[in-house]
């Protein structure tokens, strides 16, 4: 098993915070994982992306060219990288974000209005964490069980109401992982 | 211990901290800034010494002070700082002090840009700062490599007396990946360490017949006895070549009809288009150099079987390493050259189709 995820979107949104926490699940499930983030002057509402890398095997290269799985949480970001999945790839997409959309068949699609249902939950900033959840939904390259550990260790104690509005959005976001 | 998932900048300065490096002099400059910011951090944990100095020549000069007086020491930068350091460097090889330096390349010439690069090749490994001298260079491709390569790097400069350069990228310094660290140094074993330079540090600190001061200084003024300090040196650099070089060799077969030469982040991106091809029928080796000085010339030469049409080098540079495959290869055999600069990095499909046009 390999996987290549490219997450994308607007600086603030938490796209290099899905790679991270999606390398860290890889990683605590015995796989070889790379995360490499975009870097430079960027500020929130500036564009930003993350390639993150799940495999069974050592990984060569970091970089990713065609991606299995994209996470597009902004228009400019699916333009730039939609072309770019492998066909019979995974796009996760923010169709609330991404009015003009991606004209592809041979791709899955798992497009929900992420931004507006992270609202719903009731706060943006598990965003993120629908996209994660998405991602698990349709993919099953980690487990739901190791987010929920890390997530747990690092908010329990912290932050309990926080940690149950992150997991209620990460199930959510495997519902519609499964549609 | 359990694998972390930690920066390339961080996991090295932790890995500096735990082979028994106290003292930590530097100035902030991105790609390598988490470095410093982890140094800040930790130093003070382990009643270490951070300092951020005024200046990449302070702090150059401060592990210069540090290393006369035996001591663990290190000091990183990204290109920019690391050619103003380079007066220190060249102080430090006169002086034969161990010293660790650390560049977490970035787009030149000039302040270039904070994207990762692999220009500063010629500096680390002909020169850069004046004189006959030479650095150790490690070049390392993962982040669990630029950890170990701390470890490595003070032991080397240890024995033998001598600074050794981590030649990293901002890709290595920014990407991260699990990582294993070694069990971290006991103070004894510190001080263990400390005391192997006490028959030339400046003020060996102890009671006894040990304790007299030293003299350390690059400057000799009787030309005979310089001449000879230098050809101690080179006596000193013949014994690292002889004793300290070290390279991967990748899918090198009798098969081969490319050999492939990388080092550092390039070489992962060649070994995905290697693998690549390989699926299709294609027979592509490669030789990455781990130290880039010395460097691997005989295995090069060796590595190239008897159906290799092309030895292919790639660089994140114009070519600066494709010099010294040249010498290794000697016209057996046509050397070709492909980079990206700018800090730009180029990608596998790139390299892959590269590697294509040679079927």
């Amino acid at each position: 098993m390999k996987a290549e995820i490219i997450c994308a979107g607007f600086g603030g949104q938490g796209v290099l915070t899905i790679g991270k926490f999606i390398a860290k699940a890889g990683m605590a499930e015995g796989k070889h994982v790379s995360w490499l983030p975009s870097y430079g002057p960027e500020m929130r509402g500036g564009t930003a992306n993350v390639s993150a890398v799940v495999s069974d095997e050592p990984i060569a290269s970091p970089i990713v060219s065609y991606p299995d799985i994209l996470v597009a949480l902004n228009q400019p970001s699916l333009d730039k990288f939609g072309p770019t999945i492998r066909p019979g790839g995974v796009l996760v997409v923010d169709t609330g974000m991404c009015p003009h959309g991606l004209k592809r068949d041979d791709i899955q699609f798992v497009a929900a209005p992420f931004s507006s249902i992270a609202v719903e939950i009731g706060s943006m900033r598990v965003l993120n964490m629908l996209a994660i959840g998405a991602v698990i939904g349709r993919t099953n390259i980690i487990k739901y069980e190791t987010i929920e550990e890390d997530l747990t260790a690092f908010l329990k104690a912290k932050n309990p109401d926080l940690l149950e509005q992150n997991l209620k959005a990460i199930k959510r976001g495997i519902e519609i992982g499964k549609l | 211990m359990t694998k972390v998932l930690m920066k390339g900048n961080e996991a090295v300065a932790e890995a500096a901290i735990r082979s028994g490096c106290r003292l930590y002099f530097a100035y902030p400059i991105t790609p390598q800034s988490e470095l410093i910011e982890y140094m800040a951090k930790m130093m003070p944990k382990v009643g270490g010494t951070f300092l951020q100095a005024e200046s990449e020549v302070a702090a150059i000069n401060m592990v210069y002070g540090a290393a006369g007086a035996g001591r663990r020491v290190m000091t990183s930068s990204s290109s920019p700082g690391i050619s103003l350091k380079m007066e220190g460097i060249s102080y430090i090889a006169g002086a034969q002090l161990p010293a660790v330096i650390i560049n977490v390349q970035r787009g030149g010439p000039g302040l270039g840009d904070i994207q990762p690069g692999q220009s500063d090749y010629f500096q680390a490994v002909k020169g850069g700062g004046h004189g006959d001298y030479h650095l150790i260079v490690l070049a390392p491709s993962s982040v669990q490599e630029f950890a170990d390569m701390a470890g490595e790097a003070f032991d080397l400069a240890d024995k033998y007396r001598t600074a050794v350069m981590i030649l990293a990228d901002g890709m290595l310094g920014q990407m991260m990946e699990p990582v294993e660290f070694k069990p971290a140094k006991t103070a004894e074993e510190i001080e263990a360490l400390n005391s192997q330079h006490h028959d030339w540090c400046i003020c060996p600190n102890v009671e006894g017949p040990e304790h007299h001061h030293h003299e350390i200084n690059s400057l000799e003024i009787d030309p005979s006895v310089l001449e000879q300090h230098v050809y101690n040196l080179y006596d000193n650099y013949a014994t690292i070549e002889k004793n300290e070089l070290r390279y991967e060799s990748y899918n090198v077969s009798d098969d081969n009809e490319i050999l492939c030469v990388a080092w550092g982040t390039a070489s992962r991106i060649v070994k995905s288009a290697i693998n690549e091809l390989k699926v299709e029928g294609k027979s592509i080796g490669m030789i990455r150099p781990i130290t880039v000085w010395p460097f691997p010339y005989q295995e090069i030469d060796a590595a190239i079987g008897k159906n290799v049409k092309k030895v292919y080098v790639f660089e994140l540079n114009m070519g600066q390493m494709l010099d010294d495959v040249k010498i290794a290869v000697n016209g057996k055999v046509p050397v070709d050259f492909w980079g990206k600069v700018g800090g730009i990095v180029f990608t596998p499909a790139e390299i892959k189709t590269k590697l294509e046009e040679c079927f």
